[in-house]
């Protein structure tokens, strides 16, 4: 039977033993009029419901998780010795062989006698495995049910019961967040790792060529040490860094001006108008700005900068970094607006009372005080900029060359990314594994500026509450 | 101050007052530059709101002027006769009683096969031929006029009737890619020949039938019902694509929501003030900034690297979207729950309720609307994301529409990825535009149905 309909069923149950449950506690609390019963009816239903799947849920999953290896290393216990000697053919090809086999699916080639003759054999043990479990299933599901049943009285304090378990959920969502930490940095920093056997880290971190060949012919001789390729951070880094600039000089301007004319000046009307028309950047996809820089701001750069003698090519550090730019418009303008208006109207009152014009007050007295605010909200917007995958891919040119010219094409360290695992190369390959060395240094670079960003912003927050 | 400090013009001697002081004339100069100061600052300010309002307004302009043509392509209206002496077939398989149900499939194969193997060309062929008097001599131009993929079109017309057969119909046919790109405009067509897509004669024939109106501009329900196609550009459509960001989207609402507010409701209700709670409230709003590449890259080891999930499947791309989302619908739904006073679970306290009654009972259902608003805007996020897509293989061609979460399909921000690479720029310049169309159409309905929410159930406490 399909896990699927294993689910299903077992909801069944849980439905079955809410209204067992539920009957057999109103019937216990006729029984005894003298004693009141600790929960409501519905306690005790769900009471039963629950104990009648959980136990069997988590044989469900360990099963699930465990059969698979269990009934592959039965077959390949069961494997004729001489074809495990055989020459070309590894263990893990023969066994994805006969498990394409069980399942019905095409395999490459006529399949030989032994290989049916264990076909067969996993198709046998895994239908023993569906009916093992099932039966399983079904008895534990069954004693839980019973007993839960059984110990209805009208001391046992079965909210309580249901409760804990409900907050048990709860928890376990709650470490989700940590777990997907924990799995980004564990698996990033294991192939990592892998990646840094092949390459050592002080060529990745300083070298000042990026240029990963192909790994055409996998492992085989010269592979090692000719065609390799060389993988240097600093090219990418500063492709990144260029395009990230960019978006900044366009942005933290525009961003800062707009939040100070929004906050002090703009009249309610146009403030409540422009402000959730201007946060509608933030929430248009990177690749539709991805597109909009390839076919719309790239070849107008282009032609402007051919009009006043400048070589400007049309994907390039600018293009890119003048769409980010528009991106990080609204981060820059929402996050600065909000600290502006935090900014306690006694400062601005003193400061007018001693007769300084509206604009001194802002530049001299309300920005000051909003710095902080305003040093976490560019650093938030930098960490988005630098970590931005779409705009880059389409409009940055791809050409990973050490060079400090705006006007040229570069490529970032989420372009590479990109490239390289998207391309043909095997998985254990340096060509894709440093993909994995790539992203640990974006994350570690973007967690640093979220880290401080978030301080600085919340010793702010501090200071004026 | 005085009238006349204020308005440093008008105080000359000549009005009978007496002469301003040193220090007030320097006053009176300097206020005169500060305030030209302060009308260039605020001047600035709302230059820099205009800028930016202007940007939204080209964004949006100039994806709409390129996309907008593109939702109609023309398409040529022929008389095509279901010709018997072509069709060739055997009658369509009915299941027997003493049949299986696999037996029957297989039979039902064999003869939709069997279909596919008729030449519909030559049908539309003899269609052309009644509106083109000299087809007969320009055998191969006539088989550029109709996009390839129509073939396909009209195998499925005979499959789901095979009473068509000799009859007449009267079919919209799209025309070729190139048709399309030359009726609009959209290549110069002053190119001598051999820089240009079509023959001479294939123009001619084109701009005589499009002024007869057999070739006419109609709306593209191809862009709907197909899915992506390499061979037949014209008749590639985002069917595919919209279902898998919709099982995506279906993982998301299911995983990232339900456990994203249960993680909230936690948080903010049941969990101790202490070492622990702060380092996941730290590490929530760290991975809420944390670049989604990088989430892509965790799916791309995890989950197809570790757990072997299919490459390519919305279920893959839904997991990893969720990871992403999880953040923000925590945030959300935090921000929800701290707003409702805690009078109201104080009451619910005091009245005999246990934590959880006062939780489940009274606060979440007050914070339902703030919860929903939080859910679809992240839902709305997960939908325009395409980096992590990128890396667990959602960037392949797929020529089917996906028919469940484990299949092989791309999705909406991807599919236009794919089209802006495609190499005839003429027309799927275009093509993207109006796929970038419906993808802000969608997320413009999420965003408002948010907003909406907001209103209509906004409390104020």
């Amino acid at each position: 039977m399909s896990n699927l309909s294993l689910i299903v069923l077992l909801l069944a149950l849980m439905a079955i033993g809410y209204q067992l449950g539920m009957v057999r506690s109103r019937r216990v609390a006729t029984i005894n009029p003298q004693q009141r019963m600790h929960s409501r009816p519905h306690h005790y239903g769900m009471m039963v419901g629950l104990w009648a799947i959980i136990p069997a849920f988590f044989l469900l999953i360990l099963w699930t998780m465990l059969a698979p290896n269990v009934i592959s290393s039965m077959v390949a216990a069961q494997l004729p010795a001489e074809v495990l000697a055989q020459e070309g053919m590894t263990a893990n090809v023969i066994m994805r062989r006969i498990s394409n086999l069980a399942g019905n699916f095409g395999i490459v080639a006529e399949a030989e006698p032994w290989e049916l003759a264990a076909a067969a054999y996993m198709q046998q043990l895994k239908s023993s495995s569906a009916a093992l479990l099932t039966g399983l299933m079904a008895a534990i599901a069954a004693t839980g049910l019973f007993f839960s049943y059984k110990k209805i009285q009208p001391q046992l304090r079965a909210r309580h019961q249901i409760e804990r378990t409900i907050k048990a959920v709860l928890i376990i969502c709650s470490t989700v967040a940590i777990l997907t930490t924990i799995g980004i940095v564990l698996s990033m920093v294991g192939e990592t790792m892998k990646f840094f056997s092949f390459i050592p880290p002080s060529e990745f971190f300083f070298g000042t060529t990026w240029n990963p060949r192909f790994s055409t012919t996998g492992v085989g001789e010269g592979s090692l040490t000719g065609s390799q390729g060389s993988f240097g951070l600093i090219p990418l880094l500063s492709g990144t860094m260029m395009v990230a600039g960019v978006a900044l000089i366009v942005a933290i301007p525009l961003g800062l001006m707009v939040a100070i004319y929004l906050a002090e000046y703009a009249p309610a009307g146009f403030r409540s108008t422009a402000k959730p028309i201007i946060e509608v950047l933030a929430g248009i996809p990177t690749i539709v700005y991805g597109f909009f820089a390839l076919v719309t701001v790239g070849p107008f750069l282009a032609d402007f900068g051919a009009s006043i003698g400048l070589t400007i090519r049309a994907t390039s550090a600018l293009t890119a970094g003048v769409v980010m730019g528009i991106m990080i418009i609204p981060f820059i303008s929402s996050l600065s607006d909000d600290i502006i208006t935090q900014v306690p109207k006694a400062l601005r009152d003193a400061s007018l009372g001693l007769g300084a014009t509206k604009s001194e007050t802002i530049r001299k007295v309300v920005l000051p005080a909003a710095l902080p605010g305003i040093v976490g909200a560019v650093l938030l917007a930098a960490s988005r900029a630098i970590g931005e995958t779409m705009i880059v891919v389409l409009a940055a040119g791809n050409s990973p060359t050490l060079t400090a010219n705006p006007f040229e094409a570069v490529s970032t360290i989420t372009v590479t990314i990109v490239n390289q695992l998207t391309g043909d190369n095997d998985f254990a390959s340096p060509q894709s594994l440093v993909a994995f060395a790539l992203g640990l240094t974006l994350f570690v670079i973007t967690l640093l500026l979220n880290v401080v960003a978030l301080v600085v912003v919340r010793k702010y927050r501090e200071q004026y509450e | 101050m005085t009238e006349k400090n204020m308005n440093p013009a008008n105080n000359s001697a000549a009005d009978g007052v007496a002469p301003l002081s040193k220090v007030q004339q320097k006053v009176a100069v300097s206020l005169n530059r500060r305030h030209r100061h302060e009308k260039l600052f605020k001047g600035v300010g709302l230059v820099a709101s205009l800028i930016s309002l202007l940007l939204v307004a080209i964004l949006f302009i100039n994806i709409f002027s390129k996309g907008l043509p593109a939702f109609w392509q023309s398409a040529i209206t022929l008389e095509i006769y279901f010709d018997p002496e072509i069709i060739k077939i055997s009658d369509k398989p009915v299941q027997r009683a003493d049949e299986t149900d696999n037996a029957f499939r297989q039979r039902d194969i064999e003869w939709q096969s069997e279909v596919g193997m008729i030449n519909f060309n030559r049908l539309i062929v003899e269609g052309l031929n009644k509106v083109l008097p000299d087809a007969n001599q320009y055998r191969r131009d006539v088989q550029r006029i109709v996009t390839s993929g129509e073939r396909f079109a009209m195998r499925q017309l005979v499959i789901d009737n095979p009473a068509i057969i000799g009859q007449t119909k009267t079919l919209n046919l799209l025309t070729d890619a190139n048709i399309d790109v030359w009726l609009k405009g959209n290549i110069d067509r002053s190119l001598p020949d051999a820089q240009q897509q079509l023959s001479p004669k294939v123009r001619e024939w084109v701009e005589m039938l499009s002024e007869q109106g057999i070739i006419k501009n109609r709306f593209s329900f191809a862009l709907f019902m197909n899915a992506d196609s390499r061979s037949s550009l014209a008749s590639a459509g985002l069917a595919g694509a919209f279902m898998g960001s919709l099982y995506m989207m279906l993982v998301v609402l299911f995983l990232a929501v339900p456990m994203g507010v249960a993680a909230a409701i936690y948080l903010e209700e049941f969990a101790p003030k202490n070492k622990i709670t702060d380092l996941v409230e730290v590490n929530i709003n760290n991975l809420a900034a944390v670049p989604s590449i990088v989430f892509g890259l965790l799916g791309a080891a995890v989950f197809i690297g570790w757990f072997n999930l299919p490459i390519s499947a919305p279920i893959v791309g839904g997991l990893v979207l969720s990871l992403m989302t999880l953040p923000t619908v925590i945030i959300a739904t935090r921000s929800t729950l701290k707003a409702i006073p805690p009078s109201i679970r104080q009451a619910a306290l005091g009245l005999g309720a246990s934590k959880m009654q006062a939780t489940f009972h009274h606060v979440l259902p007050l914070a339902i609307p703030g919860i929903l608003t939080g859910a679809i805007l992240g839902v709305a996020q997960a939908l325009g994301e395409a980096a992590p897509l990128l890396l667990i293989g959602m960037k392949s061609f797929v020529a089917q529409v996906p028919s469940g979460p484990f299949e092989q399909a791309t999705a909406l921000p991807v599919q236009i990825f794919l089209w802006q690479g495609n190499e005839l720029r003429n027309f799927f310049e275009a093509r993207t535009s109006a796929a970038i169309i419906v993808l802000l159409a969608l997320m413009l309905t999420l965003n408002g149905l948010a907003i909406w929410l907001r209103k209509k159930y906004e409390n104020r406490w």
